[in-house]
């Protein structure tokens, strides 16, 4: 006597691939943080716009002593280096978006994404080195350039 | 005096105006070759537009313009209509540029003047003329198990609901899968994997509502890189919506449940 295996009835495959399960907080957080970090982004941006462009002398006063004279302060390095993160942050992410939603491609999608990963680690490189390594009296220049505070020369 | 019809009175009243008006409609013809093996191409087809002369009366819908091509004009036209009355969900089509259901668009509001152009709803393969091969998106249906879920033992008696607990979700019951929102979503468009629009309404429907235990359940399917969080917020679903359901609403109230169950 045989058994019989499976006795439903028997249905066709479901056709082409299906979709993959990709589920976990990821997509999650990157959401969230693109509402959390734009509402930082906003107060940042117009803080920094304001200080350079309006209060004090204005938009005129900036110089290479206005820009040295902020590094040197911890304050302000650490509001440049919030806005450069989270900006560069935002707006790879929103390209990420982009690329997902418009590449057709496997291919092209990978390699989008290796381009903007590359300039993103970059910009943030360059930019976070620029912030912590800058000289505000570099040796050689003219009295009249630099910050008040820079021992004469 | 005796009542007597008066048959002076009775032609010039009620009379409905008639008008012209051009239907252009998108055509595909399949391929007459056998089917080829899953995986392999299938034979492609011919696309073409037709251009309908018409006259139809005021109260025509759309569907009824279909029914003058397809019965008087030229019968190898396919379409899929069932109950014709904006019920049943079959003949969502994009009408002018917009998903729309041809049983509830009447030509006299689409500036007849023009030629009307009829499409298949896009983001889903077209088998012939305007019928699309449905089954990925009753598979994204299917997904997020549109059932009642509970755990405990059945009541002897209905299980009670108070009205404002009805009310949380009484706006996602109204959906009649025509898929009208899920095509019309540009994320579903160039990504098929996306769950769409209707998927995350009819999860809505039980998520929110209180006798079903499996909420968290479809959360978690719909907490997924192709579940709520590909929606871009554009709106186009709840434009297309021909039951006025408020669908980013409710996916945009999919997303805050995902993130406070998180929370």
């Amino acid at each position: 006597m045989t058994t019989i295996a499976d006795p439903k009835a028997p249905r066709a495959p479901r056709p082409g691939p299906g979709r993959r399960v990709t589920r976990g907080n990821v997509e999650m957080a990157s959401w969230l943080f693109m509402r959390i970090s734009g509402v930082v982004l906003v107060v940042l941006i117009f803080g920094h716009l304001f200080v350079n462009l309006v209060a004090g002398g204005g938009v005129k006063a900036i110089d290479f002593a206005f820009v040295a004279g902020k590094w040197a302060s911890l304050g302000w390095q650490v509001w440049d280096l919030l806005m450069l993160w989270l900006a560069m942050i935002h707006g790879a992410n929103g390209l990420r978006t982009i690329i997902n939603d418009y590449a057709e491609k496997n291919a092209t999608r990978l390699w989008l994404k290796v381009l903007l990963a590359a300039s993103f680690v970059a910009v943030v490189v360059l930019g976070t080195l620029v912030i912590f390594t800058f000289d505000p009296c570099p040796a050689g220049a003219a009295a009249g350039t630099l910050p008040s505070f820079c021992p004469a020369p | 005096m005796t009542a007597t019809l008066e048959p002076a009175a009775s032609t010039a009243v009620g009379e409905v105006p008639t008008f012209q008006v051009t239907l252009k409609i998108a055509r595909y013809i399949p391929s007459d070759a056998p089917a080829p093996a899953y995986g392999e191409p299938v034979p492609a087809g011919t696309a073409r537009w037709d251009e309908f002369q018409l006259t139809v009366h005021g109260t025509d819908r759309v569907l009824d313009a279909l029914h003058q091509v397809k019965w008087d004009l030229d019968g190898t036209l396919t379409f899929r209509r069932s109950c014709a009355h904006g019920v049943c969900g079959s003949d969502a089509m994009r009408i002018n540029g917009r998903n729309r259901l041809a049983c509830k668009t009447l030509l006299k509001d689409l500036d007849p003047s023009k030629p009307i152009t009829i499409e298949p709803i896009k983001g889903l393969p077209v088998i012939k003329d305007l019928v699309v091969d449905m089954e990925p998106f009753f598979a994204s249906y299917r997904e997020i198990m549109p059932f009642l879920i509970t755990g405990a033992n059945e009541p002897t008696k209905e299980r009670l609901q108070s009205q404002t607990q009805r009310d949380r979700f009484d706006d996602t019951t109204k959906c009649i899968l025509c898929a009208a929102c899920t095509t019309s979503c540009p994320v579903f468009w160039t990504d098929g994997q996306y769950f769409g629009p209707a998927a995350i309404v009819n999860a809505h429907r039980f998520i929110f509502d209180s006798r079903d235990e499996g909420g968290a359940q479809r959360l978690e399917i719909l907490n997924d890189k192709e579940g709520a969080w590909r929606c871009r917020t554009t709106f186009n679903c709840t434009d297309a919506c021909p039951r006025g359901i408020q669908v980013t609403k409710a996916i945009q109230e999919v997303k805050r449940a995902v993130i406070t169950r998180t929370f």
